[in-house]
């Protein structure tokens, strides 16, 4: 049973990873990053419920209060980073590289 | 103990007071300066006159209106606003030279009389195993007789100064050079080994390259200064490679120069040959011969006194004098010997001749002073070195006389140099002393010259070598010509310029001058008139003895003196009273001083210049700019190519990251699976 648990998160992780890399759109991104988020809470539990240990709930218990709060800070973000480039594209927003260079 | 404090005294002295002097120097608001010229390829000069602060451009302006108002000059004079620390750079100039001059008397005295020898050892400079480089004084008989003139003529020349540089911009710098040439002098004369002798050697040459330089305004006496400099490291490159021979070849013990001649038998011959040519090298830089004798002309861009000092009494006599020193070594090399005597002769005879067709009063005298050092190297080759000392002293007197003269000349007729424009001056008492020091150099009798060039010509003649004495003979024939030639010129004129009178401080010490160029031989009679040659006994250098008979050597004076009088009387014929000195055509290989300095460009700086343009665009700019330009650029080129990586989208960023775990992820799977 805990096979099939693990499949799904690995599943869930992946499709969080080739979000987060090959989608334009922030929200997206920050879609695919709680789906990351949640396919690790997700094989904590199995792991938890399999060893019949329930620290593990607890931690994820505090990550999804982490990932609400998270929730919060990125929707201003959205609102500052569109207002500076009144788009939402991540290419857009490079100047983290030498951007001046080209 | 007492040996120390004079030696020490003695030496230091004068600089001390020139460290004062510039002490009190800096302190002198400078009142322009001038950035020397940037000179192109096309040999196109510009000066550019920076003032320093604002507040002294007015002070320069200022001073260049008081210089074109005044009288035309050849050297530019600015009144300083600083005149009030005269009297204080006197007093100092003179004590120090002062105090050397009388303790150099003293040493004098006493080696002269009771035999006394005076060393200091001061410290130890360098110690490599058992051989020490020590920094020591030692006063024998040849150092006490070159201090015996050197010390007093410098201190008479600086009195000569006080009077020459009066109300000058840069009294301070000059007196202050003058002293650092009078310490360097004395410790040249002074050193006990060659390796303090050169400091002093060096040190001579750079104040006189200070002093040719002195009125630096005017580039081509700065362009002189760098020729004088640049043509004496030719020589110092001998003095030094033989120096480092020398100090290879001896195999321990000190490196004074007793040690020296002791270890001089153990040397092989050759190497011996080679160390006494390459000093002789050094002798040739300081001494003005042949080939390296082109700088001594131009030197005479310095003020007078300074040529009276450096460039005629003292420092190119160095040459001669270290040439002495190492009497031992040129016995032991007699074809290095004779080479010498030949230089000596070819400079004698060639200066003579080039100074026939002069006409700048210092330039005739500048190539006398090469002619006189000639026949000093010719006495040196063929051994008869106290006869070259003996000349040496009396060139000392007679030579600085001529050139304080020329100086007092020059200074009352405004710096007019050219004696078809000094025809027919009236000045009494300078032409007096100055026909004495003529009459001196051209070896009449009784002045002190006529001995000393005597004793050289009775050793030429001696020494069996003909040609050398011909040409000693028809140089002192070409002396006289030059020498009345210059005279006649100068105050038998029918034109008559008159001037004021020199002040006394240039006055007196040229009085003294006088007297002992009359006096100086009599210390020195030879035994021909019942004399006793008291200084070459004195001296007790390493002589040749010549044994010529009396009477022969009476005959060879007075066929000298004879004919010698019949030039000086068909010079006054010539040139007394005529026109001649104008008419005379002025071209000829002569006039053009043999095209050397055409040759010496063309041959050694042109291609000097050549070479080290191709060292610049070849070697510098192509090979080695070129390449490691070469290199930072394919480092740029790479660079650039990684950075296309580092684009700043976080997402990338996200997949290097992912392809950095999933790779470690799979290598530590591999890994374990294998381990297992």
């Amino acid at each position: 049973m805990l096979k099939a648990y693990m499949i799904l998160s690995i599943l869930l992780f992946s499709i969080g990873i080739v979000g987060l890399i090959s989608r334009r759109n922030i929200i997206v991104i920050y879609m695919s990053i709680e789906l990351l988020l949640n396919a690790v809470n997700l094989s904590l539990i199995a792991i938890s419920a399999d060893l019949a240990d329930s620290s593990a709930q607890v931690m994820s218990l505090i990550i999804i209060a982490i990932a609400a709060s998270e929730a919060a800070l990125f929707m201003s973000l959205f609102v500052v980073l569109f207002r500076n480039r009144a788009s939402l594209d991540a290419n857009l927003f490079d100047m983290l590289g030498n951007s001046n260079e080209r | 103990m007492r040996d120390n404090l004079l030696l020490t005294i003695l030496l230091l002295s004068p600089l001390s007071s020139a460290a004062l002097i510039f002490l009190i120097n800096i302190f002198q608001k400078r009142d322009c300066f001038v950035v020397p010229p940037h000179n192109d390829e096309m040999g196109h000069c510009e000066q550019f006159v920076v003032p320093l602060r604002n507040d002294e451009v007015d002070h320069c302006e200022q001073s260049e209106a008081i210089q074109s108002v005044g009288t035309p000059r050849a050297f530019p004079r600015y009144r300083s606003r600083h005149m009030w620390k005269q009297p204080i750079y006197t007093f100092l100039a003179l004590t120090g030279s002062g105090i050397s001059a009388v303790l150099a008397l003293y040493v004098g005295y006493y080696s002269y009389f009771e035999k006394e020898v005076f060393s200091s050892h001061l410290f130890t400079w360098l110690s490599i195993g058992n051989f020490t480089i020590e920094v020591a004084l030692r006063a024998d008989a040849l150092s006490s007789f070159m201090l015996l003139f050197v010390a007093p003529v410098s201190f008479l020349i600086h009195i000569y100064a006080t009077g020459y540089m009066d109300k000058d911009k840069s009294y301070g710098r000059f007196f202050a050079y003058f002293n650092i040439f009078v310490f360097f002098m004395l410790l040249l004369v002074l050193a006990d080994n060659p390796i303090i002798m050169f400091i002093g050697w060096e040190g001579v040459g750079l104040v006189s390259y200070a002093l040719i330089g002195f009125y630096f305004k005017d580039i081509q006496n700065t362009y002189a200064g760098n020729k004088a400099f640049i043509v004496n490291r030719v020589g110092d490159f001998g003095f030094l490679s033989a120096l480092m021979l020398l100090f290879l070849s001896i195999p321990s013990g000190g490196f004074s120069f007793s040690n020296i001649f002791l270890s001089l038998i153990q040397i092989e011959p050759f190497s011996l040959s080679l160390i006494a040519f390459l000093l002789f090298v050094g002798a040739m830089g300081k001494s003005a011969q042949i080939p390296l004798f082109v700088w001594l002309p131009d030197a005479m861009a310095g003020p007078t006194p300074v040529s009276a000092l450096i460039h005629a009494a003292t420092m190119v006599t160095a040459g001669v004098y270290m040439v002495a020193r190492f009497a031992p070594l040129y016995n032991m090399t007699p074809n290095i010997a004779l080479l010498i005597a030949y230089v000596g002769a070819l400079s004698a005879l060639f200066a003579a001749l080039i100074a026939t067709k002069q006409y700048d009063i210092k330039k005739i005298l500048a190539y006398s002073t090469m002619s006189q050092l000639g026949f000093m190297f010719m006495a040196l080759g063929v051994g008869a070195y106290s006869s070259a000392l003996f000349h040496m002293f009396t060139h000392a007197f007679f030579k600085a006389l001529l050139f304080m003269a020329a100086g007092a000349i020059i200074v009352a007729f405004h710096h007019k140099q050219d004696i078809r424009e000094l025809r027919g001056i009236k000045f009494p008492k300078v032409f007096k002393m100055m026909a004495i020091a003529s009459l001196t150099i051209v070896a009449i009798p009784p002045f002190s010259a006529f001995f000393s060039k005597d004793a050289i010509m009775g050793a030429l003649y001696a020494s069996g070598h003909v040609e050398i004495f011909a040409i000693a003979f028809v140089t002192s024939l070409l002396t006289a010509f030059y020498m009345s030639r210059m005279m006649f010129v100068l105050f038998f004129s029918k034109s008559e310029q008159s001037a004021d009178e020199s002040p006394k401080s240039m006055v007196y010490p040229m009085l003294l001058l006088t007297i002992f160029s009359i006096f100086a031989g009599f210390f020195n009679i030879p035994e021909v008139f019942g004399g006793a040659m008291n200084f070459s006994h004195w001296l007790n250098l390493a002589d040749k003895s010549f044994i010529i008979p009396h009477a022969k050597e009476l005959v060879l004076m007075s066929i000298n003196t004879l004919f010698i009088a019949l030039v000086m009387y068909n010079t006054y014929k010539k040139y007394a009273y005529t026109n001649e000195i104008i008419m005379e055509e002025n071209y000829g290989i002569v006039t053009k001083k043999f095209y050397i300095d055409e040759i010496y460009n063309k041959i050694i700086v042109a291609s000097l210049h050549k070479l080290s343009h191709f060292f610049e665009k070849k070697i510098s700019n192509f090979l080695i700019d070129e390449k490691i330009n070469l290199t930072a650029l394919a480092y740029l080129k790479f660079g650039k190519i990684i950075s296309i990586a580092e684009n700043g989208n976080v997402r990338f960023y996200a997949l290097y990251m992912l392809i950095g775990v999933m790779s470690g992820f799979v290598y530590l799977y591999w890994f374990l699976r294998s381990a297992v």
